[in-house]
């Protein structure tokens, strides 16, 4: 038993890995925290039930006459939320300080794979309320597949099972949450951290002069204990605070307004209000996706490792970009809710031109003559045009993700959030 | 492999050497060629246990909805039949099209609105009008619908078989006799 706790978990460590800013502990807070969702999820299973007929009674059961019921609940509820965003931190860091090179680059990519895992676990659980939250952002979620080309609707049908959300979806989506998408979890993660200590551990900046090696007991050990114990007392008291939510009954003949999918495809959702959803659900996605997994793939040689955002012109111009990403779609947002919107002002043209190429078209522009004014006379390194592409992305997609969640009222229109 | 017996030609040796696969290396191959022979079963019955078993929908094919007389619906109105996800709408000219409730866009539930003589998707604003058309955007097809049958005087909707289209067009509408 030892031996294979001690594949995973380092039993000397690099002294200069201990300080926080390292990796802020991040990977290993996802780590707890699956591990609590699946020990929430168990104490679930034993009073949810996984048919649209009893599914949202079961849940009013556990809320109303289990001693400790919402309380595990909200837990599974808000760890899922906080598993997702410390997953998605945690792919910054690796990111900002370069730990995917080299040796660490099948990791990356394994690292995509489990945050995508993550993903359709969130999506897959949040069917199961059957509530009308549940319902109807299930349902735009899943029409969304439909718009993948060529195969899109026939995937869209073998996920739900039919032509719209029912008995079957609930089994299966039940099945995929609780059975295969936790093992894949489970045995992704193990894989994941045993790669991390075949790379030598977390990465630490190359510039130190001399290697000292610690015992774990109790430099490292003592540190994780203090930080679960964190995490635990933060999600416990969210949990005991804050209750997960539940509307009434599904009903499949009556849509709320608005209808939002859940939290995570936010964005997403706000782009399909900018873009025709051919664009919006399939070409970006899947073309930042596909960035993002080719990312340790581009030949670098010239950054040092571990040092947060490569250099000074490094963060200089990450900065800067993230300011740029912030205009850009902010402007965006505004032009096409109250000054145009392509689709009306062009009705003679497919709207897949009008509102698809047309804006993306407008978007690479500013993007070309940004590239030209700013970027290209500061000549930067490879890896610092990358991180600024990257940076580029990922505050476009969080402007995109907050207006989604917390911007978007009745109709769909843009409203203050207090006003919703 | 033998040891090469020194006694013999090195020529007739290395003939020997060089043909057919070692004992070791067959098993080998047989064994894995075997493993992926079982791998292959065991992901093609998993395949047919999960794909298979076609559950029955409530509302099965060749199932009609009796929606109710011919003349129990007014020319230019639209009645809605929740239950069965679908709104009978009837046209100026007497035609009958049983239009189904999800709008094209992301699939959210639509409401006729009477006043606006407009189906409203409260999701992102999407209009149509009484045959199921788009009459404002983000949706770019018309309305799904039902076929409709009438047999004796009676309305009756197939909600087993649901027809898409990209627009309306007047052979989509059933005439009473």
């Amino acid at each position: 038993m030892r031996t294979l706790f001690l594949h995973l978990h380092p039993s000397k460590v690099n002294e200069a890995s201990l300080r926080l800013n390292r990796t802020f502990g991040l990977g290993g807070m996802a780590a707890l925290l699956l591990v609590l969702q699946v020990f929430t999820g168990i104490l679930l299973r034993f009073y949810y039930v996984p048919s649209p007929a009893e599914a949202y009674d079961s849940i009013l059961f556990l809320k109303n006459r289990v001693l400790f019921g919402p309380f595990i609940r909200n837990i599974h509820h808000w760890s899922g939320v906080f598993l997702l965003l410390i997953a998605f931190f945690h792919f910054l860091r690796v990111f900002f300080t370069g730990a995917y090179r080299n040796e660490r680059r099948i990791n990356w990519l394994f690292g995509l794979l489990l945050l995508m895992l993550i993903v359709l676990t969130n999506f897959t659980g949040y069917l199961l309320p059957w509530d009308q939250l549940a319902y109807w952002a299930i349902t735009v979620g899943t029409t969304l597949i439909g718009y993948f080309p060529f195969f899109g609707n026939a995937l869209k049908t073998m996920i739900i099972g039919g032509k719209e959300l029912n008995a079957a979806t609930l089994q299966s989506f039940f099945t995929f949450h609780t059975a295969v998408l936790p093992l894949l979890l489970i045995l992704f993660v193990i894989y994941h951290f045993w790669r991390v200590r075949k790379a030598g551990g977390v990465m630490v900046p190359d510039v130190q002069e001399q290697k000292k090696m610690v015992p774990v007991m109790p430099d490292l050990v003592f540190r994780e204990l203090i930080a679960a114990l964190v995490v635990l007392a933060v999600i416990f008291a969210f949990s005991a605070i804050f209750n997960a939510p539940l509307l009434g009954k599904a009903n499949p003949a009556y849509s709320m307004n608005p209808t939002k999918a859940p939290w995570y495809f936010a964005g997403v959702q706000e782009l399909l209000m900018h873009f025709h959803p051919f664009f919006a659900a399939f070409v970006i996605p899947f073309s930042v996706l596909l960035f993002l997994a080719w990312i340790p793939f581009l030949h670098f040689n010239e950054a040092p490792n571990g040092v947060w955002f490569i250099s000074e012109t490094g963060k200089s111009t990450a900065g800067a970009t993230a300011v740029f990403a912030l205009i850009v779609t902010l402007s965006g947002i505004f032009f096409n809710a109250w000054v145009v919107n392509f689709e009306i002002l062009l009705p003679g043209i497919p709207a897949v031109i009008s509102n698809g190429i047309f804006p993306l078209l407008i978007l690479i522009a500013m993007m070309a003559g940004y590239y030209k004014l700013y970027i290209k006379p500061r000549k930067l390194t490879k890896p610092e045009l990358v991180q600024v592409m990257f940076v580029f992305i990922m505050v476009s997609f969080i402007i995109l993700t907050i207006t989604g969640i917390f911007f978007r009222g009745r109709d769909m229109d843009l409203v203050m959030p207090w006003n919703s | 492999m033998k040891k090469p017996d020194p006694s013999i030609q090195p020529e007739m040796t290395s003939v020997h050497e060089n043909e057919g696969i070692s004992r070791r290396d067959f098993f080998s191959l047989a064994w894995k060629s075997l493993g992926i022979v079982a791998a292959l079963e065991l992901i093609g019955s998993a395949s047919f246990f999960l794909f298979s078993g076609k559950r029955k929908p409530k509302t099965g094919t060749g199932q009609l909805l009796e929606a109710g007389p011919v003349d129990s619906f007014g020319m230019n109105t639209v009645t809605a039949f929740l239950g069965g996800r679908f709104f009978l709408a009837r046209q100026q000219d007497g035609g009958f099209i049983a239009i189904s409730l999800r709008c094209t866009h992301l699939g959210c539930a639509i409401s006729w609105e009477e006043s606006r003589k407009r189906f409203i998707c409260p999701c992102h604003s999407s209009a149509f009008d009484i045959t199921g058309e788009v009459r404002n955007p983000p949706a770019a097809k018309a309305l799904s619908y039902y076929p409709v049958l009438i047999e004796n005087g009676i309305v009756k909707v197939d909600v087993g078989t649901l027809v898409e289209r990209n627009t309306f067009r007047k052979d989509q509408l059933t005439y009473a006799q």
